[in-house]
């Protein structure tokens, strides 16, 4: 499996703008840099939703804060790596809707978040066959 | 024609041998993509859909402002522009099932 390194304090910043996002869907950005050991995750992002309409299963993260992300990124030599959402009382398992929506090489962080807090983080990445492979995280 | 930089997100990479930006010489928007899609097989695919309008997945912008507000791929270009493809980012939960079984 593939590796997705996360530093404690980014998991921590993650879960807890998922839980204060509850029961609404939250989303963001993962941000850092890769190699050929692996992906390291060194700046989370949370963005808006866009999607006012289905706020507690739906997200559609405003491209202008991409495109300011993107930018902040590239300037400290780093890139977009994937994004992170929620799933508000279901669990960290990519939906259909997810994968419908996916992009290939990026990595998707899902966080299982109930009223009680998240339980559980898993992270997915697209394999040849449009499916998702689970990647270890790694603090 | 004007020299403008196309910056290309993570996942179009593999079309770009790894490049995170692409220089191209162009007038408008569209030609930008266009010339890309000459130096870069497959990439324009993902891009326009067959009959050449942005595909629903993906937006352009031309330094901070989106292409849609402005003239589209028609939008003209200047030396020294910065043009960024941004992938939509988007998703959800499906209450009917559970997802998809991991792979």
């Amino acid at each position: 499996m593939v590796t997705l390194q996360l530093p404690g304090s980014l998991r921590a910043s993650l879960e807890q703008w998922a839980q204060a996002g509850y029961p609404d869907e939250t989303c963001g950005l993962l941000i850092g840099q890769r190699n050929s050991a692996g992906r390291t995750i060194k700046r989370v992002t949370q963005a808006k939703n866009l999607n006012l309409e289905r706020t507690r299963d739906r997200y559609l993260l405003d491209p202008q804060h991409f495109l300011a992300a993107d930018n902040a990124a590239r300037e400290h030599g780093m890139e977009v790596l994937g994004v992170w959402h929620s799933h508000p009382d279901h669990p960290a398992r990519p939906s259909d809707t997810d994968r419908e929506a996916a992009w290939p090489e990026w990595s998707y962080l899902i966080l299982a978040v109930t009223r009680n807090g998240v339980q559980a983080i898993r992270s997915w990445r697209l394999n040849g066959n449009q499916q998702f492979d689970e990647e270890v995280i790694q603090s | 024609m004007s020299t403008v930089v196309i910056r290309i997100p993570t996942p179009l990479r593999s079309y770009t041998q790894g490049a995170d930006e692409v220089r191209v010489d162009a007038v408008t928007v569209g030609d930008a993509l266009a010339a890309l899609g000459t130096l870069h097989d497959g990439v324009l695919a993902r891009l326009l859909t067959p009959s050449g309008e942005p595909r629903q997945f993906v937006n352009f912008y031309l330094g901070s402002q989106n292409v849609r507000a402005l003239n589209g791929l028609q939008t003209p270009v200047k030396d020294g522009d910065v043009v960024s493809i941004i992938p939509a980012v988007a998703g959800g939960t499906d209450h009917e099932s559970q997802g998809p079984q991991a792979g």
